[in-house]
């Protein structure tokens, strides 16, 4: 086996890892930095996010009101001391950004425009047209050009930490070009590996999102957090999945139900609001996860639009006009027409909702640390508890960069901790990593297919952990991926060669999603309340006395996960009511 | 239910295996709404799990899944199977570039051009971020912005006949991103840049034929940013070497 020696190794090149990479490279340029990622930097999905990023700059706006939009979206379950670390470090990264040549759009006097949101107060997305994560993830990636002390690993599959004496002092990864598999020897490690929303049939997220970082941690014996709160994307084109932006809403498209009603006023998110005048948190302007609730009511009520690709709401930004549309969202019209045949600028597109972000994630701090001594998480595969129950829009693309850099800076400062690496035993430890890998490749027999697992790992949490949940759809989720992970050892690779081997790379992502699919679900079985995105037909209100806390997940080997809790930090706001009936203003 | 039949007729080459490429044909039932990536995904699923090539995002804003589809350098999760009924789809790897594995293209000629031309903004002192943004004017945004939606699919490269003559010509996306920059009012980099785009191997191995324009699938028109190359680099030139002031740094 070959091995690598390196300071600090992040694996993952999307927005967080990038930016973390980065940081070091500007702090330290002594210090290497190996970032190791599956897939060339340009095609991580930093690049599908549409809408923009949050950050405070205009003179009507304060930390004080991102914090507070931030807490009450993420229905209480948000550590405030990381909130208030994440909204006052927002708009320098945002700035960073500018200076690093982001093309966000601007207002007329030159300065960075900022656009209305769901769940925000204030308008405060700086945005870039409606390819705000396209343009960051370029721009980072662009940047990281610059210095030489950045190598990257483009197309390395990692597969598991190395840890020795309880401190990660490595990872090992596949040269997917060739099967050769490397050990990385580095002093500290940072995951930034992105969300597993592949875990579900019907989602937003690409291919690549397969959580194989949050796997590899949860294997190592770190707890995964709040794995059961799974965000719906109220507005995706119903064939595919592809979101259409909250921007839509934002620029003042509006929801309509088979009549044409804007039925969002009928769950306490009225009064309607004049067409083309979107007001802030209100109606359209409300949280995905309440959005999202409403459209499963109207689809009991029997008021949505059956399709080929099921029941759906129409999005109407007829009222914007062509000009508007083609300078504020045009991937929108773009994706629209081709996807599904319909232009926004003159029909109402049928959309419905999407899973898109995963809230839970490798447990982590303010600080950026895992549980686990030189180890560190950050981006949509963490859970820092910015984002609690339920994430705004546009906080995910600005915690990549205040964690990354928060990251980076812990990360290195490990690195150069003196600490040796206990070369033997991590090489050790690599070897049985191979072995797995080998085993994998020559098992024969068994009649289990990768595609055919995930399809009913996929079902089975559309149906017991989708939108709104009950203990018997939950026990039926559980008693499934239970059964499939034990089927998982019933898989054979038909693909025997070294070279490029995508029927391996998908076998050890199923393998991921499975353990985390069990977390998801387990979860949420666990939880016997609903709050944010987590809603219990069985336990409809919150219940801020038994689970104002966070679920803690632990690898449990072949049993399923134990589950424990950890307080909420409440530094400042007490868990209250969440209004978006426009009465807050 | 599938809506249409499609015959795929994919190039697979194992170089473990395969002294050179073959093709092999997949019957594929699809849906009217389909995408040949889709098409292609059914395969690995349900025909032939030892299938490889590369996609993730299925909107066509990652670039992953470029490739020639029909002959053409298309991102296969936005060719339609609809405009292919009734006849075999041949799917090969973006064309000039080596075959890795079936679809799946090398790709560090491209990667290792792109930091040649320094992608990113230069400029001679850094404004402290307390000072805020730099200020640009919708117009200034405008004059670049068209030439930073390019993904990096390598379409361009597939279809650039002057790329498939000489390989070591930087290529329609890597100087058209040295373009973005150098038209960014808050870069002061092309002087830097000229360096590698101004060069023998830069825009005047661009013969101008279009092919990459006409198949960007983001409508980047990389042969309209080396057109206006050529015209700033000569000027630059004669700035330079007539001594008519310096040129811009």
């Amino acid at each position: 086996m070959e091995t690598i020696k390196t300071d600090v190794a992040i694996v993952g090149a999307g927005g967080a890892g990038l930016r973390a990479a980065i940081a070091i490279a500007e702090a330290r340029p002594d210090l290497k930095v190996a970032l190791i990622s599956k897939v060339y930097p340009m095609r991580s999905h930093t690049c599908a996010a549409e809408g923009g990023a949050a950050g405070v700059i205009k003179p009507d706006d304060s930390l004080e009101l991102h914090f507070n939009d931030t807490v009450g979206g993420g229905d209480w379950l948000c550590d405030q001391d990381v909130v208030d670390y994440f909204v006052r470090e927002a708009a320098k990264e945002l700035t960073q950004l500018e200076h690093w040549g982001c093309p966000w759009s601007r207002e007329p006097d030159g300065s960075v425009g900022v656009r209305p949101f769901g769940g925000m107060k204030i308008k405060r997305t700086w945005f870039a047209a409606d390819k705000s994560g396209f343009h960051i993830l370029h721009t980072l990636f662009q940047t990281t050009l610059k210095y030489p002390s950045i190598e990257r690993f483009d197309e390395y599959f990692t597969t598991d930490l190395l840890v020795v004496d309880g401190r990660c002092q490595g990872v090992v990864a596949i040269e997917m070009s060739s099967g050769r598999i490397f050990q990385f020897q580095a002093k500290s490690v940072i995951v930034a590996t992105g969300g597993a929303g592949r875990i579900f049939p019907f989602t937003t997220n690409g291919a690549v999102k397969t959580g194989d970082g949050s796997a590899m941690a949860y294997r190592a014996g770190i707890p995964l957090k709040d794995m059961e709160f799974v965000q719906y994307h109220p507005t995706g084109l119903p064939s595919t999945g592809i979101l259409l932006t909250e921007g839509c809403r934002g620029e003042g498209g509006v929801l309509r139900n088979k009549d044409g009603y804007r039925y969002l006023q009928d769950y306490g998110m009225g009064p309607e609001t004049p067409l083309g005048k979107p007001v802030l948190k209100t109606m359209e302007l409300g949280p995905r996860d309440r959005l999202s609730q409403a459209f499963w009511h109207e689809q009991q009520k029997g008021n949505t639009i059956p399709t080929k690709f099921g029941d759906c709401v129409y999005l109407d930004m007829t009222h914007l006009g062509e000009k508007h549309i083609d300078e504020r969202l045009p991937l929108v019209r773009d994706l629209s027409i081709s996807y599904s045949g319909v232009d926004p600028v003159t029909e109402q597109v049928p959309i419905r909702p999407v899973v898109h972000y995963c809230m839970g994630g490798i447990h982590t701090n303010i600080e950026a640390e895992t549980p686990m001594p030189g180890l560190y998480a950050v981006g949509e595969c963490a859970c820092g508890s910015l984002n609690g129950a339920n994430r705004l829009g546009s906080n995910s693309l600005t915690e990549l960069l205040v964690f990354g850099k928060k990251a980076a800076q812990n990360a290195m400062e490990f690195a150069g901790g003196g600490n040796k690496t206990n070369e033997s035993a991590v090489s050790e430890q690599a070897e049985q990593a191979q072995k797995r890998i080998t085993e994998l490749f020559d098992k024969s027999g068994g009649g289990e297919t990768i595609s055919g697992l995930r399809k009913e790992m996929m079902d089975s949490l559309e149906k017991g952990a989708g939108i709104y949940r009950t203990e018997q759809t939950l026990k039926e989720s559980c008693a499934t991926i239970s059964q499939l992970r034990k089927r998982y050892a019933g898989i054979e690779l038909h693909d025997k060669s070294n070279v490029y081997n995508t029927d391996l790379f998908q076998a050890l992502e199923l393998r991921n999603m499975l353990d985390l699919a069990q977390t998801v679900a387990e979860g949420a079985l666990a939880r016997k309340e609903s709050r944010g995105s987590h809603q219990r037909l069985d336990f409809v209100d919150r219940d801020d006395e038994n689970f104002l806390k966070h679920t803690l997940a632990y690898h449990q080997g072949e049993e399923t996960p134990r589950i424990e809790y950890l307080d909420v930090i409440i530094t400042k706001s007490q868990p209250g009511v969440r209004d978006y009936s426009g009465g807050g203003k | 239910m599938s809506d249409l039949q499609l015959e795929l007729e994919i190039l697979r080459y194992d170089p473990e295996q395969d002294q050179e490429p073959r093709f092999q044909t997949y019957s594929v039932p699809c849906q009217e709404e389909w995408v040949v990536l889709d098409a292609i995904n059914y395969v690995k699923d349900h025909i032939d799990s030892t299938l490889s090539y590369r996609w993730s995002c299925h909107m066509a804003v990652c670039g992953s899944c470029g490739m020639m589809i029909d002959g053409e350098p298309k991102l296969a999760c936005k060719a339609f199977v609809r405009d292919y009924v009734n006849k075999t789809v041949r799917i090969e790897p973006l064309a000039n570039f080596p075959i890795e594995r079936d679809l799946v293209s090398v790709l560090d000629d491209f990667m290792n051009k792109l930091r040649r031309v320094k992608p990113y903004l230069i400029r001679k002192e850094e404004k402290p971020l307390s000072e805020g943004e730099y200020r640009q004017t919708p117009a200034e945004l405008n004059k670049y912005k068209q030439y930073t939606l390019c993904i990096n699919c390598l379409c361009c490269y597939a279809a650039c006949p002057q790329y498939a003559l000489i390989p070591e010509f930087i290529g329609p996306a890597a100087l058209t991103m040295a373009h973005r920059y150098n038209q960014d009012s808050r870069d002061q980099g092309r002087a830097q840049r000229e360096e590698e785009t101004a060069s023998h191997e830069g825009v005047w191995d661009c013969a101008f034929a279009d092919a990459c324009s006409l198949v960007c699938p983001k409508h980047v028109d990389p042969a309209s940013a080396l057109q206006q190359m050529k015209i700033t680099s000569t000027v630059d030139w004669y700035l330079e070497h007539l001594g008519m002031g310096g040129k811009k740094s």
